[in-house]
Order: C-alpha cells, then sequence, then structure tokens
C-alpha cells in the first residue's frame, strides 16, 4: 500500500527526447521540420542582416544610405519620426498632440489593467469629454493657436480617424443592433437597410462617396470639411459592423433575461439598460475589440483619399527626391508595418485575454 | 385609457415620426445635391455611359479601345475585379487551409511557423501589405535585359511576369466539348457512387474512371483534330519581351496581398472548424474501427466543413470588397477606372458612385442569400 502512496513520477523530457518527440517523430514530420527550418533561415536572417547588420545607422542625408546598398535606411524614419507622429503640425504646437496622446495612453492603460478602481467613471470620461478637450486642444480656440486640419497627419490623423470611429461607432452600433431585433417593421427595415448597405461595400468606395457626393449634399453656400466627411464615412461604416457585432452578444441573452426584466416591471429601454445590454456587451467585448483593430487597420485608407496618415506620410517619403535610396520605401514600409503590429498585436492579445476571462466567469 | 396612450397607437406614432424624418433627411439632401448639379451645369441620369470615354486602360478581358464608351469601362473594370478575386479566392483557400492545418500539426516547428504567418499577416494593414509588395518587392525586380527566368519560359521583372501565351486553332471548340462532356460524366459517376454509398454502405472506388473520363476522350479528340492548341513563348526584343501574356506588376501585387492576407483569416476559420469537431466522434469512430483515412474523408472533414463554409464565404467576399484597393496602386478595377478615372472626367458623382456601390451590394447580397440557402441545407436536424 505504501507503494500506491508515493506520488507519481513526473518524467521532464530531457532537449533530445522533446525534440525526438516534437520535431523528429516521423519521417514525414523530420521532411517538415528540415522544411520549416530552410523557410526560416531564407527569411529571417536576410531580415535580420537587412535591417540591422547591413543597415545605415547614423547620418541626415541619403548619402549616408546610399553607402549601405543592402541595408534599412534608418535615418529616413530617424529624420522623419516628427512628421511620422505630427504630419505637418506647428513644431511650437506639438505639445497639444503630445498632451492628447498622453491622456489617451494613461487613459487606455487604466481601463486595460485589470484591479484599478473607477473602470466605469474612467471609461465615461474617455467617451464622454476627452473627445472634446482633444478636438480644443488639437482645432485651437480658448486661448491655444488655430491650427488647420491641412497641417494634421502622420499617427495624429491615423489615431483622430479611429478614435473617433470607435467613439461614434459603438453608440450608433447598440442602437442599430437593437433596432435590427425590434418589433417594429419600420424601425427593424431602416436598421437593416442600414447595416446591410455598409456591410455590401467596400470602405473605399464610401470614402469616394464621402469626398464627391457628400459636398453636394450640404445646402447651398455650406461648406463641408474634408476631414469631417471622412470621419462621417468612417463612423458610418464601421456602426455597421459594430451593430452585428452587438447583435451577436444581444442574441446570446437567454429569454429568461428578457422575461425577468419584464417581471420586475421594467419597460422596454430600462430592462436593454440595467439588464440587456450589460450582459450583452460584456459578451461582446472581445469581437468589440478586434472590431476596433479591424477599424485601426481600416484607417489607413484614408491616405488614398489624400490625407497623410501614417502610411500616407511613409508612402509620400519614399516619392521624395531627398531621399531615394534603393532601400527608402522598404525601410519605411517596415517601420509603419512595425508600428501598425505592435498596436494590432496588443489589442488583439488584450481581446483574447478578456475571452479568458468571460470563460473563467462561465466556469464557476 | 384613452386611444392614444395605448401601446399600438404609440407605436405607430413614434415609426411614422422616424419614418418621416428619414424621408425628410434623404429629400433633403436630394433637393440639395438637384441644385448643387444644377448650378455646376451638370445633367444629371445615366446617358453618359454612351459617351465616348477617350482614355487607355493597360489590362482589357474584352475589346476596348480609346473610342468605346463609359459604359464599356465599367465592364471593363468589373471584368478586371471578378479576374482579381477569382484568382485570389483560389490561391487563398489553398494557402490558408495549408496553414490552418499547419497550425495544429504535431511538429511543434511547423505549428508555430504558421501561427506566426497568421499572427504577422492579420496585424498588419492590407494597404500597407498591397504597397510593400508592389512598391518595395515588384516594381525593385531588375529591368527586363536582367530578368529572372524559370527554363526560359517564364520571365520575371519589374515590367511583370511573362509567361507562354496559349493559341488556339480550328477545332480547339470540339476539345473543351469534350472535356466538359467528360466533367460532367464524372461528377454523375461519384453521384452515382455517393447514392450507393449512403442507401448501401459499400464504397465504390471513383477516382481511377472519373480520372479517364475527364482526359481520354479530350486526349483523343485533341489527336484527331492534330493538337489545336499552341503556346508563343515569350522572347526579349530589345528592352522589352515580345509574345505570351504579360502579367503586370499592378495585378501580381494585388493577388500576392489579397490571398496571404486573407488566408491568415482562412487560416484561422480552418484551425477553429477542425478543432471545433467533438473529440467524441473521432474516438467513435476510431471504435468502429474506421483507419485514419476514411476518419479523416468521411467523420472529420464533412464535420468540419459544416464549421468552415459560412465564415469562409464571408472571407471570400472580403477578398473581393477588398480588391478595391487596387485603385491605389492603379491596376485597372471596377474602383480604379470607373469610381476614378470616369468620375474625374465626368462628375457624375452621385450615378457613378451609385453603380459601383450598387455592383458590390448585389454581390454581397447573392453570397448571402445563397450562405443561408447552404446553411438551412447543412444544418443539423435535430430530432
Amino acid at each position: 500500500m505504501a507503494a500506491l502512496r508515493r506520488p507519481p513520477r513526473i518524467q521532464v523530457p530531457g532537449p533530445v527526447q522533446w525534440m525526438h518527440e516534437n520535431l523528429f517523430s516521423s519521417a514525414f514530420n523530420s521532411v517538415l521540420t528540415l522544411v520549416a527550418f530552410f523557410l526560416i533561415y531564407q527569411t529571417v536572417v536576410p531580415f535580420v542582416q537587412w535591417a540591422i547588420i547591413d543597415a545605415a545607422w547614423s547620418g541626415n542625408s541619403r548619402d549616408a544610405c546610399l553607402r549601405f546598398e543592402n541595408g534599412a535606411c534608418w535615418p529616413f524614419i530617424i529624420e522623419r519620426s516628427g512628421q511620422i507622429v505630427y504630419g505637418f503640425y506647428d513644431v511650437a504646437e506639438r505639445w497639444r498632440v503630445d498632451v492628447i496622446l498622453i491622456i489617451l495612453g494613461l487613459g487606455l492603460a487604466w481601463l486595460t489593467v485589470p484591479g484599478t478602481p473607477g473602470k466605469s467613471y474612467v471609461g465615461a470620461l474617455m467617451i464622454a469629454v476627452f473627445p472634446f478637450v482633444a478636438f480644443v486642444l488639437l482645432v485651437g480656440g480658448f486661448g491655444l493657436v488655430h491650427v488647420p486640419i491641412e497641417k494634421w497627419g502622420g499617427l495624429l490623423i491615423t489615431l483622430v480617424v479611429a478614435v473617433t470611429g470607435i467613439v461614434v461607432s459603438l453608440p450608433l452600433g447598440i442602437v442599430l443592433a437593437l433596432g435590427r431585433r425590434s418589433d417594429l417593421p419600420v424601425v427593424k427595415g431602416l436598421c437593416v437597410a442600414f447595416i446591410e448597405l455598409w456591410r455590401g461595400v467596400p470602405l473605399i468606395t464610401v470614402l469616394f462617396m464621402s469626398a464627391n457626393m457628400l459636398p453636394l449634399f450640404m445646402p447651398d453656400g455650406m461648406t463641408i470639411n474634408k476631414l469631417l466627411s471622412a470621419l462621417i464615412a468612417v463612423a458610418l461604416f464601421s456602426s455597421a459592423y459594430m451593430a452585428e457585432v452587438v447583435r451577436g452578444g444581444l442574441q446570446a441573452i437567454s429569454k429568461g433575461q428578457y422575461e425577468a426584466a419584464a417581471a420586475v416591471g421594467l419597460g422596454y429601454w430600462r430592462s436593454m439598460a440595467f439588464v440587456i445590454l450589460p450582459q450583452a456587451l460584456r459578451l461582446s467585448l472581445p469581437n468589440i475589440v478586434g472590431n476596433f483593430i479591424g477599424l485601426l487597420k481600416d484607417t489607413s485608407l484614408v491616405s488614398i483619399i489624400g490625407f497623410y496618415d501614417l502610411l500616407g506620410i511613409v508612402q509620400a517619403g519614399n516619392a521624395d527626391a531627398e531621399w531615394a535610396t534603393p532601400n527608402t520605401a522598404m525601410t519605411g514600409y517596415v517601420f509603419a508595418g512595425a508600428l501598425f503590429w505592435v498596436m494590432c498585436f496588443s489589442m488583439s492579445r488584450y481581446a483574447k485575454a478578456l475571452e479568458g476571462n468571460l470563460q473563467a466567469g462561465e466556469r464557476r | 385609457m384613452s386611444w392614444w396612450r395605448t401601446r399600438r397607437t404609440q407605436d405607430l406614432l413614434f415609426q411614422a415620426a422616424l419614418l418621416g424624418g428619414v424621408v425628410l433627411l434623404v429629400g433633403g439632401m436630394a433637393w440639395n445635391a438637384a441644385g448643387a448639379l444644377e448650378r455646376q451645369n451638370i445633367a444629371s441620369g445615366f446617358g453618359f455611359l454612351d459617351n465616348t470615354a477617350g482614355f487607355d486602360v493597360v489590362q482589357t478581358l474584352v475589346r476596348y479601345d480609346e473610342t468605346s464608351t463609359y459604359g464599356r469601362v465599367l465592364i471593363v473594370g468589373l471584368l478586371n475585379t471578378l479576374l482579381v478575386a477569382i484568382v485570389g479566392i483560389v490561391l487563398t483557400t489553398l494557402l490558408g487551409f495549408v496553414i490552418g492545418i499547419g497550425q495544429l500539426s504535431s511538429n511543434w516547428l511547423v505549428a508555430k511557423l504558421c501561427r506566426a504567418y497568421v499572427e504577422t499577416l492579420r496585424n498588419i494593414p492590407l494597404l500597407l501589405q498591397l504597397f510593400f509588395w508592389y512598391f518595395a518587392v515588384l516594381r525593385a525586380l531588375p529591368i527586363p535585359r536582367d530578368s529572372w527566368t524559370i527554363f526560359g519560359a517564364f520571365f520575371l521583372n519589374n515590367r511583370g511576369l511573362y509567361v507562354p501565351g496559349p493559341v488556339t486553332e480550328p477545332g480547339f471548340g470540339w476539345v473543351v466539348l469534350a472535356i466538359a462532356l467528360g466533367a460532367i460524366g464524372s461528377l454523375l459517376l461519384s453521384w452515382q457512387a455517393r447514392r450507393r454509398r449512403e442507401a448501401q454502405g459499400v464504397i465504390t472506388p471513383v477516382a481511377p474512371q472519373s480520372l479517364a473520363l475527364l482526359l481520354v476522350p479530350a486526349l483523343v479528340i485533341s489527336a484527331v483534330t492534330g493538337f489545336p492548341l499552341h503556346f508563343t513563348w515569350p522572347v526579349l526584343e530589345g528592352f522589352n519581351f515580345e509574345g505570351g501574356i504579360v502579367v503586370l506588376p499592378e495585378l501580381m501585387a494585388l493577388v500576392i496581398a489579397l490571398s496571404t492576407y486573407t488566408a491568415s483569416y482562412i487560416a484561422e476559420i480552418v484551425r477553429a472548424g477542425i478543432q471545433g469537431v467533438a473529440k467524441g466522434q473521432i474516438e467513435a469512430s476510431q471504435a468502429l474501427g474506421l483507419k485514419r483515412s476514411p476518419i479523416l474523408r468521411l467523420v472529420l472533414v464533412p464535420q468540419a466543413m459544416r464549421q468552415i463554409i459560412p465564415p469562409l464565404t464571408s472571407q471570400y467576399l472580403n477578398l473581393t470588397k477588398n480588391s478595391s484597393l487596387a485603385v491605389a496602386i492603379a491596376y485597372p478595377d471596377l474602383v480604379s477606372v470607373f469610381a476614378g478615372t470616369t468620375l474625374n472626367q465626368t462628375g457624375q458623382a452621385i450615378e457613378i458612385i451609385a453603380i459601383t456601390m450598387g455592383i458590390y451590394l448585389t454581390l454581397s447580397l447573392l453570397t448571402s442569400s445563397a450562405m443561408n440557402w447552404y446553411n438551412a441545407r447543412i444544418a443539423l436536424t435535430e430530432r
């Protein structure tokens, strides 16, 4: 009996055994491993060589890069870093953008790091107050110098488009999702038509529409700002996608919840606001974050209609004769790609963690 | 309760008010647009489609020249969009399934490599990837004289990919007919075999017969008509290649970017679909004594496909819609030549955007209704 009480021996596989089990378990697997090794060797090694070892790291003109024929041209990025972040925003006023970025960063950190107190108040402030503060800071007024929108660019415009899209599309998407599930035929019909229209067409046609058609729809004598019309397009487009995500959450709420809310005497709006939506939004949170990732990536499309967003600035730099080297374009894309990747990947990790939390709650 | 306080009346009033608001908004916009067009002296309507376009398009799948109409431009652009979509869908499906299955490989390195592919490509904007392929890779290729070549038949340079072009001779129609009939025959054969399997549980292998049906008549007819197909080979003449077919760098960049990007989404769908098949299904089939191959073919794949196909279709649709990014690298797709060049030349913004959106919307609605039909057909009928 004593032998049975001893804890089981745990075998920790050694590296050779691990490799045998995970890389060379059969002839076919061995071939696959070799092919994979070859692929990694063929892509990672030249990339590291190009991006780090053979790259130009210092200098302030293209001559510095021309000496490194087979390496990245990092001085281009360093020299243009101001434009990449702020666009053509007045240098003396750039602190205003910094303030906004810091508030945004702190706010997001507060909301995403688990365990911070008062998340709902911070969230409400970020959605209801922050956009107005940011607007005043960016445009000017209240004693601040006016900075015309034509001067905005780089990461600034990417974030302006993305954040506006998020802030507008979330409430609009919720309303549309509720409308789509409504019993009233007119409400339902209008919401379905709206959602399917935007989901059925590519974003670029919506942006073309905002650039070419929206000015025609304005009353005589009233003009619409170019950025504003692009923002409207992005917001309408993403609210249709948001509506579908929220609808998914609503569908997952059991009928009992609706009936219970009605049984305690809550009307439609109150049962939605206090019973159904809090649960539905919590369920759809991972997908909402997923939608934000898509929106952030989609902001790059505004470069097609003439804005100098993060991608647009890089693209403009590539075409600049001052920096014409064989490696400028590649360097610009790799840098912008890495920046987008860091933003999107961290959001997707966050969405995954949320999903894990939800499931943990279900398991209890 | 008085009549105007009942639920029914309030609902009706609310809906009437909403509808009125929407009508007012749309009507107001239409009124403003009509006024603006009148001031700019632009005649509204679709008459401009019959006017001569007068610009050149670098890639046309149907006859087109500078005397063609804007209506013709629309068709040329639509066909170019469909070309990208079809080629892209085929390639992305292959790549996506390989990577999706690779993610589940028992080989640690392969699984990690596939995972890294998915996480990298999914998190970088498609437009950036398109620019990367077009400006940083394809436009940086050597000039025609220093082309990269495979077997002296395929040439890759900064003007595009040059491949041998097929030239048909009289009698080729008969070969096509033979292939078509062979295909119908083999489809009938496999359908019959499937019915037999479902009714009697007898598995009849039909692969060799199908292949024979497909190939033998086609080969016989080809031999009789004297092999009515030959190829022209691309040859370097001066500064450029003559003969063969050229695949434009714009087309290549678009197809590569769209298919590699979409493949990262398809890989996730495939992985989820395979993982979604209940373990008990596999264990049950093992308990029945089935071998690995029939388990895959008859148990795992049909059930995984049930979960894979609906999101897969929406990825196909996304790829088609994303092909509109062509406008950024001047590939002559629908948006580029119609909503771009034609709109700039004619100024008929409302008509052109409406037609363009209408086409994409029709494609989307057709696909989603086909999907609903399919979903209803394959839905588990629980008794």
